[in-house]
């Protein structure tokens, strides 16, 4: 209904204020596709024994964080200056909300690859839930940047639908390095490694149901955190 | 892109120089006109009070008055044959009236200040066309060496009416009716007219009657005030049958016309006071007329007071319309009643400029003079009010 | 909102014309009692017009038609037996423009009371007086030059003495009428730490165009467009999440 694609909204008297608006919207999408990008990264790296790729992983999250700084004082001037109200104020709450989440996130990614450069000695081997788990993980991410990107509600509430999905799939790993580490304990480093790289993807996975929850709030004007999926699905459709 | 900066006075900008020299030129019209006009009002007040100043004196001869039993029935007994020329014969006749009530004087003489006749005062005050005879030039010329002429304060001028011999003529009796008439237009004429601007500013509706009755009264205000005469002379003289001359008439027929004035002028005070003081005290539950009483009124009282002020001021150097109603009268007493024959100041001055004897053409002037100086200050008082109304709310 | 609400003023279907033109086309509004309600809009909306209607303001102009009812704790102020000037002691107005009375800051306060035969002049009245620039904030300020005009004060101390000369007659309910918009930021911060002390006693309905003074000072808010209430609800909803476009639209500036 509020700034979404399907619903076309009239501009703002203020066209300055509109263009403001705009441009943070790319810098949050851009900084949305850098993070998506390292996680990425940072599992192809782990998957390939690539310490190259993991090394550009943590460098390049300066890039990040530079967006995270510019995001968070662009929110500051037009919360200064522009006052915004209703749908405007819900973005900009939502931006403010998202960016640390996106920033966890590629903090997530560089910690991944810095297992990588740490496991030199003690390679991973059985990655294969590993690897499930990560690609569910992104495309919870990938899809959390799109339900922000257009507004669209059904999508964010079937990411919050996902996350038992997601929890599930890492206490698979949690038990299938836990049975590794018993039967041989020459695996319990490498076994604790693919645990924390499965924790860390796994906290991916809840930051994109922390997205995919703002960008509820953002739409509807719903506060759908902190309640069961039931609750949120109820919420959303009844107006407020 | 800009076009390039050229704010310096010189031959780059041709059209300043021409827009000064327009300036200028326009500056240089008005100070002509204003000039002009002030000339005008000099040259106006100087031969007013040029002429108007010998008025105020009279020319006084000392002579020896034999209060002889003659002199009852023949007042030119009292004196010296050769003097009953120079003496003022208003002077003399009321002689016999004096030995009637003083019966103990007869007998007598003494030697006395006496008015000199009109033709003497015209001669003492170098006229030309003073009609005094060569002989009792002479006399005079005499009379003057041996300083028995004096000039002495004209107070007659102030305390008698009119009169046919014109060194006796005085304005007394047109002030009283002047004021007679002023009061009696005040009366009818302010009340009636706030109370009607009152009731068609705040309480009437805004619909097709009170629409043409403002049209009317706008009108009212632009007609000739001789219109105003005839008016008077059918409705109050004719129909109602106040007297003729008198103060009544006059001063209803001035109220007639000061009315549109009033009306328009306490019209204009109301809708000065802003709307926010009224909503102010409707708002805190004021009824209409406490609004207009308590607030509205107050606050346009000095406009009501100037316009009316001017209102009086204009009806007071009116005179058209009283000719119609008979005030342009020969009155020698100044009346005692509303409906005493009467005249005004501004028809007296009329009366006296249509007299040839000099002596009428010089208390013309100070006719004048007197009803300028009322006019002016009624008009300073208007002019003071009205600045005392101009604060801020 | 946990406390039980009740209604102040009940608005039912409300209908205004004046002549042939409706500028209010059948409102339901609820005031709540004790409560701040802002009435915000674009100009033309009817947001000050309907003000005006709940205390009959607008029976001055006389072109001016109403239908429907205003209920004033139940009562219809348009019925045919109410005494308007008894109907505007209930319900006190604010305008726009500070409006003091040129005369005396006593005498601006002290007339309501006096022709309403609420008081007396004397101590009572001096009593009153002093209450009524205290509860308005304003005692402090001018409690020394009482007998100097009302006029002479600054803006801001002049529209305090208009809602202090309002609540003399203590009122159920204060309208206000864009009370801020002659003034200065400090000023109108003033009034409104004002309107928020004196909600304690008073109903407040307030038309403003400043759409932040809404969302800092009252507590519900009624959107109008173009005559209709397009929307009412608590403050913080309309300002976070409107439910109506127009709403929406206007709030955050994409209006026109």
């Amino acid at each position: 209904m509020v700034r979404q694609m399907e619903n076309k909204m009239s501009e703002h008297t203020i066209k300055r204020f509109e263009d403001e608006l705009n441009l943070l919207k790319e810098k949050v999408l851009s900084m949305g596709g850098l993070v998506e990008k390292a996680v990425r990264r940072s599992m192809k790296s782990l998957l390939e024994q690539d310490t190259k790729r993991a090394r550009k992983v943590i460098e390049r999250d300066n890039a990040i964080n530079t967006l995270e700084l510019q995001i968070d004082e662009m929110t500051r001037t037009i919360l200064a200056l522009r006052q915004p109200a209703a749908s405007d104020l819900r973005f900009i709450m939502t931006t403010i909300k998202i960016v640390t989440d996106l920033e966890r996130s590629g903090d997530m990614a560089e910690a991944i690859a810095g297992a990588l450069l740490q496991s030199e000695d003690h390679p991973l081997i059985h990655l294969e839930s590993l690897q499930n788990l990560a690609e569910k993980a992104i495309l919870q991410l990938q899809q959390a940047l799109d339900s922000f990107a257009r507004g669209d509600v059904d999508l964010a509430l079937s990411i919050i639908q996902s996350e038992n999905k997601i929890n599930s799939m890492f206490k698979a790993v949690q038990r299938e390095n836990l049975t590794y580490m018993l039967e041989d304990h020459h695996q319990i480093s490498a076994g604790l490694m693919a645990y924390s790289i499965g924790k860390n993807l796994e906290r991916i996975g809840d930051h994109a149901v922390n997205i995919a929850e703002m960008v509820i709030y953002m739409v509807r004007g719903h506060d759908v955190r902190h309640v069961d999926y039931q609750t949120a699905v109820a919420l959303v459709n009844t107006p407020n | 892109m800009n076009k390039p900066i050229n704010y310096i006075a010189g031959a780059a900008n041709p059209r300043q120089k021409q827009r000064e020299r327009a300036d200028t030129r326009f500056r240089l019209y008005g100070m002509t006109a204003l000039a002009l006009a002030m000339m005008f009002l000099v040259f106006f007040f100087i031969d007013i009070i040029g002429k108007a100043i010998p008025a105020f004196y009279q020319t006084e001869v000392h002579v020896t008055i034999n209060y002889v039993e003659a002199a009852k029935t023949n007042y030119n007994k009292a004196i010296d044959h050769k003097l009953s020329h120079i003496v003022s014969r208003g002077w003399l006749r009321g002689l016999p009236q004096y030995l009637q009530a003083h019966p103990e004087m007869i007998g007598s003489s003494s030697e006395e200040w006496v008015a000199a006749d009109s033709r003497v005062d015209q001669y003492i005050k170098q006229h030309d066309g003073h009609g005094l005879k060569s002989r009792y030039q002479k006399i005079v010329d005499e009379m003057s060496a041996d300083g028995r002429v004096r000039q002495v304060f004209n107070s007659g001028f102030f305390t008698t009416g009119d009169s046919k011999l014109p060194e006796q003529a005085g304005i007394m009796a047109a002030a009283v009716g002047s004021v007679f008439t002023l009061l009696l237009t005040m009366l009818v004429a302010v009340p009636i007219g706030v109370m009607t601007a009152i009731y068609l500013e705040e309480f009437a509706d805004d619909n097709t009657v009170t629409r043409a009755i403002e049209v009317n009264i706008n009108n009212l205000a632009a007609i000739p005030s001789i219109l105003y005469g005839l008016l008077g002379l059918a409705i109050f003289i004719n129909f109602m049958g106040v007297p003729r001359s008198s103060a009544l008439a006059g001063g209803l027929t001035l109220a007639l016309m000061t009315l549109p004035i009033i009306i328009i002028a306490t019209r204009a005070s109301l809708r000065a006071v802003p709307e926010t003081i009224r909503e102010a005290a409707y708002g805190l539950g004021a009824s209409s007329l406490q609004t207009v009483w308590h607030h509205v009124l107050p606050l346009a009282m000095p406009g009501i007071l100037t316009g009316s002020i001017i209102g009086l001021a204009q009806a007071m150097g009116e005179t058209a319309p009283l000719i119609i109603v008979g005030m342009m009268a020969y009155i020698p007493e100044p009346s005692s009643s509303i409906l005493d024959a009467t005249t005004v100041l501004p028809a007296q001055v009329y009366t006296w400029s249509t007299e040839s004897m000099g002596g009428y053409a010089e208390r013309t002037s100070a006719g004048i003079l007197v009803l300028l100086t009322v006019l002016l200050s009624l008009n300073a008082v208007a002019v003071k009010l009205r600045n005392r109304s101009q604060q801020t709310w | 909102m946990s406390t039980e609400l009740t209604n102040k003023i009940t608005v039912r279907d409300l209908k205004l014309w004046y002549g042939d033109f409706q500028a209010i086309n059948g409102i339901d509004l609820d005031i709540y009692s004790g409560k701040v309600t802002a009435f915000i809009g674009p100009s033309g909306c009817g947001k000050s017009t309907f003000l005006r209607t709940m205390n009959r303001m607008n029976d001055r102009i006389a072109s001016c038609r109403v239908e429907g009812q205003i209920l004033l704790e139940g009562q219809d102020i348009y019925a045919p037996e109410v005494d308007v000037v008894q109907l505007r002691t209930h319900v006190g107005m604010v305008f726009q423009k500070p409006n003091p009375f040129p005369k005396s800051i006593y005498e601006n306060i002290a007339y309501a009371p006096r022709i309403h035969g609420i008081v007396h002049d004397g101590p009572e009245m001096d009593e009153l007086v002093e209450k009524s620039l205290r509860k308005a904030s304003i005692w402090e300020e001018v409690k020394d030059k009482l007998q100097q005009p009302g006029t002479a004060l600054s803006g801001g101390q002049q529209q305090r003495l208009c809602i202090a000369r309002t609540i003399a007659v203590e009122p159920d309910v204060i309208l206000m009428d864009e009370p801020c918009s002659a003034l200065d930021p400090i000023a109108t911060a003033k009034i409104e730490e004002l309107m928020d002390e004196l909600k304690q006693e008073y109903t407040i309905v307030i038309v403003t165009h400043n759409m932040q003074q809404a969302a800092r000072v009252s507590d519900y808010t009624a959107y109008f467009y173009l005559g209709d209430l397009v929307e009412f609800g608590e403050t913080t909803q309309i300002f976070t999440a409107p439910r109506h476009q127009k709403t929406e639209d206007y709030i955050t500036g994409r209006f026109g």
